[in-house]
């Protein structure tokens, strides 16, 4: 029986692919935070004054606050004084004004982790904004948006293009009093996506934008912003990776979905940050704030998450349901291997009548990684007839992992439906002797098990994700049966 | 093309097998016998490769190699087969895509090209004919929510897809009404070929009416204490074990 065992283990946990570093002059503040930090960072950007004023107010809130430990996660103490603020690639005078002056070297960074900027070569139907460490670095088919009507570009852009669209959303959903790592990104953050779709458009392509961390020991914040407008809808994806590197580095960003009467948002998120050795030594920790804001009635916010990567992942993409009859929906797959850390899952508030809201769980542990769900529902007394259905599911591989689910229910609204499946399962010797005897490899079968345990959720996301969605859990679970 | 000689088996300290021999030439169907506890599944499992068993003397040659050198994956590549007592569920993988790997894989290894999509949909609606099973039953995942008898079924129906050279059914007629016994025994029966070899492993003579032995062994405590023709089997159903046993020991 050990051997099977043994090869679980060793099944689980093979070597992370996008950990190359990209070799770039770049503009960095030196380490620290302070208010003159933030000064220089919004003088760099040419921001406009009430930005500087928001991020100055986040931080002087920051400072009161302290770092959240009821996850269930465990690392040491961050000492922010010790992490660059900034990093950018070091722009040749005035900054790229089309694709073809972006560096050669950046475009070519992209093409390895598979993300050609060359709007040619680009499959038709997705437009990029790639952000590599604090910047935006190359937006692909702008004009194409355009002409939609949708805007598509980097956040420091936004605030010279359209500063009032900014000031009326960005903080709208996500305060800067929200959380530690929420106050800690509005006051550094540096770049990130901002989407505008305005009324009756329907996007005409697939939207999304690329997270790189290149420089070392240099924390990335970012922000992105997306509004829908009334009955407009929008797809909108999101990949992370990062260089292999013993220290741990943070991740903090925040972002806000605000969809207006009628509009739908659906947003997908592929991360893959480096998750650290298999000694548990380095990678990203991963403190993230999504919350979206179905502020206007018959709206739909839909997330759906594959989370392979990072040290330690702590985020719950939530959802707001004030309009009427609105909808969220949160389809979850986290994958924790070697000595990762997830403490992830989502909130569902209920404020207007007949609001709806799914969430759907998908967890995996192995290794000796611990994964937790943590999810509330919240039913306001308003909220008439509201409905919820959570099913949280959990596969252990091997006998050295945990899986923990907290669910939170709060209702005040006595006509409210809300029912939580729970289910927890490991695969067992007979299933992987079973998909051996029939020809299959032990690592082929755990990969095939654990895709047939994620179906419900990659069956959300958008084609091309699903695709690397899956072949990257069979890369994140490599060596853990051998 | 299966040679098992002096086979000692034993699980955690304890010996099951005790000296098995058998020869099984290609084309033939053996049907091993035996009451509860002789080690009747413990054969079948050693020779799939299960983990958890030591085999402690002997030896068990395939197709001129050494079977116990072999990884269990190797060992279904190379045309081993084992119809599954108890077959696993596997929530979420479908039946058509457990097929498709699970062919590929095979094909992989002797060299050939993968089936593409209408190949193997040409084979597929053949081979589910041939066990009377339902197209739907390809999506719908792994034995989940199966009765006894379509999981014995979705086994031929793997081993008919697969196209083995040593099929081990283990207990398949265990469980199954006279129907579903029919239509898995048609099933076996139309994969006998000159180039393809059976070991049944039952407890009892009924599935020997519908697929017909060349050979019948009678495992007690770990040995084979007898081997003969069919006729050995309707012995056994009329006196029962106990004769045999007796005689072992004695």
């Amino acid at each position: 029986m050990s051997t099977s065992a043994q090869q679980i283990e060793n099944l689980i946990g093979q070597e992370y692919k996008q950990g190359f570093v990209t070799d770039l002059e770049t503009e960095s503040f030196a380490p620290g935070l302070n208010e003159d930090v933030v000064r220089r960072l919004s003088a760099i950007k040419n921001e406009p004054a009430f930005m500087l004023e928001y991020r100055l107010k986040a931080l002087r809130h920051w400072m009161t606050m302290k770092t959240p430990e009821w996850a269930f996660v465990k690392f040491n103490p961050i000492d922010y004084q010790t992490i660059s603020y900034y990093s950018a690639p070091k722009k040749k005078e005035d900054g790229p004004k089309s694709l073809d002056e972006v560096d050669p070297e950046l475009l070519e960074t992209y093409k390895k982790l598979g993300i050609p900027l060359d709007e040619q070569e680009r499959l038709a139907g997705i437009a990029v904004d790639a952000v590599f460490d604090s910047v935006s670095v190359a937006t692909t088919f702008k004009g194409k948006l355009k002409e939609a009507g949708v805007i598509f570009c980097p956040m420091s852009e936004a605030l010279q293009e359209y500063p009032e669209l900014v000031e009326q959303y960005l903080g709208s959903v996500v305060p800067h009093t929200d959380n530690f790592f929420a106050a800690l990104n509005a006051a550094v953050f540096s770049d990130g996506s901002f989407v505008y779709i305005p009324k009756g458009v329907r996007c005409p392509m697939e939207l999304s934008t690329y997270f790189r961390i290149n420089a070392a020991n240099t924390g990335q914040f970012e922000r992105t912003l997306i509004i829908a407008d009334e009955d407009s809808h929008v797809s909108y994806l999101e990949g992370c990776t990062a260089p292999m590197r013993d220290e741990n580095q943070l991740h903090a960003a925040v972002v806000e979905l605000i969809a207006l009467e009628n509009a739908e948002i659906k947003y997908s998120t592929v991360q893959n940050w480096y998750p650290g050795d298999k000694d548990g030594k380095g990678g990203i920790y991963n403190f993230v704030t999504k919350r979206a804001d179905c502020r206007g009635d018959n709206s739909k916010v839909s997330w759906t998450q594959v989370e392979t990567g990072s040290a330690i992942t702590w985020k719950y993409p939530s959802c707001i349901l004030t309009g009427k009859n609105s909808i969220g929906e949160f389809y979850s797959v986290a994958l924790t291997n070697n000595y990762q850390q997830a403490d992830t899952g989502t909130k569902m508030i209920h404020i207007g009548e007949n609001t709806r809201s799914t969430i759907i769980s998908k967890g995996i542990s192995a290794g000796k990684a611990q994964n937790t769900y943590r999810g509330l529902v919240k039913v306001l007394k308003g909220a008439k007839n509201a409905r919820n259905y959570t099913q949280c599911d959990s596969l252990l591989v091997g006998d050295k992992c945990g899986a923990h689910t907290f669910p939170y229910i709060e209702v005040k609204q006595p006509s409210a439906q809300v029912e939580h499946e729970a289910t927890t399962s490991k695969i067992s010797e007979d299933q992987l002797f079973f998909c051996q005897q029939r020809g299959l490899s032990p690592e082929d079968a755990v990969s095939m098990i654990v895709n047939g345990f994620c179906k419900e959720v990659f069956k959300e996301l958008p084609m091309e994700f699903a695709v690397e969605a899956q072949a990257l859990l069979g890369i994140s679970l490599e060596g853990s049966v051998g | 093309m299966l040679t098992i000689e002096n086979l000692h088996v034993s699980i955690e300290d304890k010996q099951i097998l005790k000296g098995i021999n058998l020869e099984v030439k290609a084309g033939e169907v053996h049907a091993i016998m035996g009451p509860n506890g002789s080690g009747k599944s413990t054969l079948s499992h050693i020779l799939a490769g299960k983990p958890g068993y030591t085999v402690t003397q002997g030896s068990i040659t395939y197709l001129g190699k050494d079977l116990l050198e072999m990884d269990p994956e190797i060992r279904a590549r190379e045309g081993v087969f084992l119809a599954f007592q108890y077959p696993v569920e596997i929530p979420g993988v479908s039946n058509i895509y457990l097929l498709k790997a699970a062919l590929n894989a095979i094909r992989k290894h002797h060299g050939l090209d993968e089936a593409d999509a209408m190949d193997f949909l040409k084979i597929i609606k053949q081979k589910t004919a041939l066990v009377e099973m339902d197209q739907e039953f390809l999506y719908r995942s792994v034995n989940q929510g199966f009765s006894g008898g379509e999981k014995k079924r979705n086994e031929i129906l793997q081993m008919a897809v697969l196209e083995p050279k040593l099929c081990i059914l283990d207990e398949t007629d265990s469980g199954l009404d006279i129907d579903a016994l029919k239509v898995v025994a048609n099933g076996v029966n139309s994969l006998r070929s000159p180039e393809r070899s059976f070991v049944m492993i039952t407890h009892y003579q009924r599935l020997l009416d519908y697929i017909k032995p060349d050979y019948v062994h009678v495992l007690a405590d770990g040995k084979i204490v007898r081997s003969g023709g069919p006729e050995l089997a309707l012995e056994l159903e009329e006196k029962g074990y106990s004769w045999l046993e007796e005689q072992a020991v004695a």
